[in-house]
């Protein structure tokens, strides 16, 4: 299956690619494995990866082709197994450790705010430290409020650290194959309602590091998204269409570094920006690349507006709940239409 | 176990005494603002981190903590090196950015000097595992305080280290004393090392005064480890002469432990007995002390007249290409 890639040099970006119509899960396991073939380097550790592809399936073949050393289950302890993998990084490895909800991510809070980021700095730099997370993120599995949070913006403001999201297959493959072959450790956010979502995946592409990706030109409004929201940022951009009203739709993908360049360059042209956001608005990308864009002297049409997660409301259990406060495609629609005054 | 040298012994010694008046020159310059900050000694503990970094060998490596100097000493750094990174000057191991707890040299094996209580051990059994997927022939060391068995880093660590037989080395330095509070209002067992028992792996109790039997000891569970029998725990039974950190005159340790801690002072025993075995007389130490002071004086000075960074020149440090 990965015969274009087993071949490739190490940290060399692969010239043949190949497209492929492969499900998210899938795009994320041909991720994993093209890289764990390219280099003996990288290594899966995580609660459970070991077992039967793992919890969500997406390391299926894993084991068998590559090992129970370099596909290691770990105990239950995600702050001590995340400074296992800074370890492994200081002395020739390049772990993945997968976070089987990105509500544990804060059990490793030392190892994410005070480690990862922070070792090369405190050490003049003596140190790379190539960790990949990946944070099974998201809501609408129904896995109630400890269970379904995207934690996309928890971590946005600590210089060192890397922070992507994938909305999609094909951008879930490339940028997590970016994240492994960088230096420097990167959360990545997969989302789990989409893993059966299928699309185009170009099988031995890498995604370039920090750069938002323009989904769909329009003239009258932006809308940024990451992760779920961004194919139903696409949909109401669809029903936008059907109104005669042109909606620009970007998938941000890199929470750290934002990409203002490619937003500000944007909104310059159409005026009007909606940000559309799985997570509560305060403290999250979305204000502040608003902040960003007002600070730079932005000529907004209209203001700006946010639909995201209620202020006042953890996630609930209850499946019409969940899917209420989860924004849809009709609410980013709402909201466009209101910068437009309509 | 490993017979050591009467040289050996001497550069043992030696180190200690290094250590010891490194230490007594970075409390002068606290008291004269060229180190600013904090600072946490080790002074006391000297054999702690003399005699287990002697049990290294080439490619092994070692995490410790904030009350580092010992070990970063132990490990080679040159003193103008450590003074320049308390000073925070450019020519600091760490390039000034660390301070005084993160004295970090890749080079010589000292991948980590953490502020973080406990957060070193997780460090050291990533190291280690690494070692054993790579098929080095290498142990990984973790330094610690008895402050740190009660975290829990410390315990995912032991088991994970248990688990997957990791050539790592635990070592308590238990000074009796968890920042401010005794021992025992914190911990429920004076004896620490049988936190190994429930991860199945030995748990050894040391003379950390003894820098003989620290080495001895840290030896056995080296070889162990690289043997592939697993990981092992020392309590090395210490105590810090000084408070916690600059700010901690320890004025709640009750009369007399000092005194009688300082009657067993690591560099006096190690003295004692070269002195005894003809290996070095009280004059050659003397002269040693001499030497060494004048060799620290000299760094010091040499450090201070070294530039600080410039936030530019940091920058490089956060990412790496």
């Amino acid at each position: 299956m990965s015969t274009l890639t087993e071949a490739a040099p190490v940290g060399a970006v692969v010239a043949a690619v190949v497209a492929a119509e492969l499900t998210y899960r899938e795009a994320i396991n041909a991720a994993l494995q093209d890289e764990m073939a390219a280099d003996d380097a990288v290594v899966l550790i995580g609660e459970d990866v070991q077992a039967d592809g793992g919890v969500f399936k997406t390391n299926i073949g894993l084991l068998e082709q590559f090992g129970p050393a370099r596909v290691r289950s770990t105990p239950i302890c995600e702050n001590g197994f995340m400074g296992v993998a800074l370890g492994m990084s200081l002395t020739g490895l390049r772990p993945v450790v997968e976070i089987m909800f990105a509500d544990f991510l804060p059990t490793a809070g030392d190892a994410i705010v005070n480690q990862l980021p922070k070792y090369r700095y405190m050490s003049g730099g003596q140190f790379a430290v190539p960790v990949t997370i990946r944070s099974i993120s998201g809501a609408l599995g129904r896995f109630g409020t400890q269970h379904s949070a995207t934690g996309e913006s928890w971590f946005m403001s600590l210089p060192g650290l890397r922070v992507v999201t994938a909305s999609s297959p094909g951008s879930a493959y490339e940028l997590l194959r970016a994240s492994i072959r960088d230096n420097n450790p990167v959360i990545f956010h997969e989302h789990k309602a989409m893993y059966a979502r299928k699309g185009t995946v170009r099988r031995g592409a890498v995604a370039e590091i920090g750069k938002a990706e323009v989904l769909r030109e329009g003239t009258d409004v932006t809308i940024v998204a990451t992760l779920l929201m961004v194919e139903r940022a696409l949909a109401a951009a669809a029903i936008l269409e059907g109104e005669g009203i042109r909606a620009e739709v970007i998938d941000l993908r890199w929470i750290r570094p934002l990409d203002v360049p490619t937003v500000a360059a944007s909104v310059a042209r159409t005026g009007r920006l909606v940000v559309a956001e799985e997570q509560v608005h305060a403290g999250g990308w979305g204000a502040t690349l608003i902040s960003e864009l007002a600070m730079a002297g932005q000529a907004w049409r209209s203001a700006p507006r946010a639909v995201s997660l209620p202020y006042d409301l953890p996630i609930p259990y209850s499946p019409p709940l969940e899917d209420e406060i989860i924004p849809s495609a009709e609410r980013i629609a709402a909201a466009a239409r209101a910068t437009l005054g309509r | 176990m490993t017979a050591r040298a009467t040289s050996d012994r001497v550069a043992w010694f030696r180190k200690m005494l290094e250590i010891r008046l490194f230490e007594e020159k970075v409390q002068e310059l606290f008291m004269s603002g060229t180190i600013q900050g904090t600072t946490h000694l080790c002074q006391g503990q000297e054999a702690v981190s003399v005699g287990a970094i002697s049990a290294m060998q080439p490619g092994d490596v070692q995490t410790n903590t904030y009350r580092g100097h010992g070990e970063a000493l132990a490990l080679g750094m040159a003193p103008e090196t450590a003074f320049a990174e308390l000073m925070g000057r450019s020519s600091g191991c760490s390039g000034g950015v660390g301070g005084s707890m993160h004295l970090i040299d890749v080079t010589k094996g000292n991948i980590g000097a953490n502020a973080i209580v406990g957060a070193g051990l997780p460090i050291a059994v990533g190291a280690a595992v690494s070692f054993q997927i790579q098929r080095k022939p290498n142990v990984a060391l973790t330094f610690f305080g008895d402050g740190a068995t009660n975290i829990g880093t410390f315990h995912e660590a032991m088991n994970m280290a248990a688990v997957w037989k990791a050539p790592v080395v635990f070592i308590i330095a238990n000074n009796l004393y968890g920042e401010y509070s005794p021992l025992l209002t914190t911990t429920p067992i004076a004896d620490l090392a049988r936190r190994a028992d429930p991860y199945g792996f030995p748990g050894v109790v040391v003379d950390g005064q003894d820098v003989d039997a620290v080495f001895a000891a840290t030896t056995a569970a080296v070889e162990r480890a690289r043997r592939g029998d697993g990981p092992t725990l020392l309590e090395m039974k210490t105590y810090r002469y000084r408070g916690h950190s600059r700010s901690d005159p320890a004025k709640y340790r009750p009369d007399g432990e000092l005194d009688a801690w300082k009657a067993r002072d690591p560099i006096d025993l190690a003295g004692a007995r070269l002195a005894e075995s003809g290996a070095l007389s009280i004059d050659r130490q003397a002269a040693m002390r001499t030497e060494l002071q004048a060799e620290l004086d000299a760094a010091a000075g040499r450090a201070a007249a070294s530039p600080y960074p410039t936030l530019e020149e940091t920058e490089r440090y956060v990412y790496a290409d």
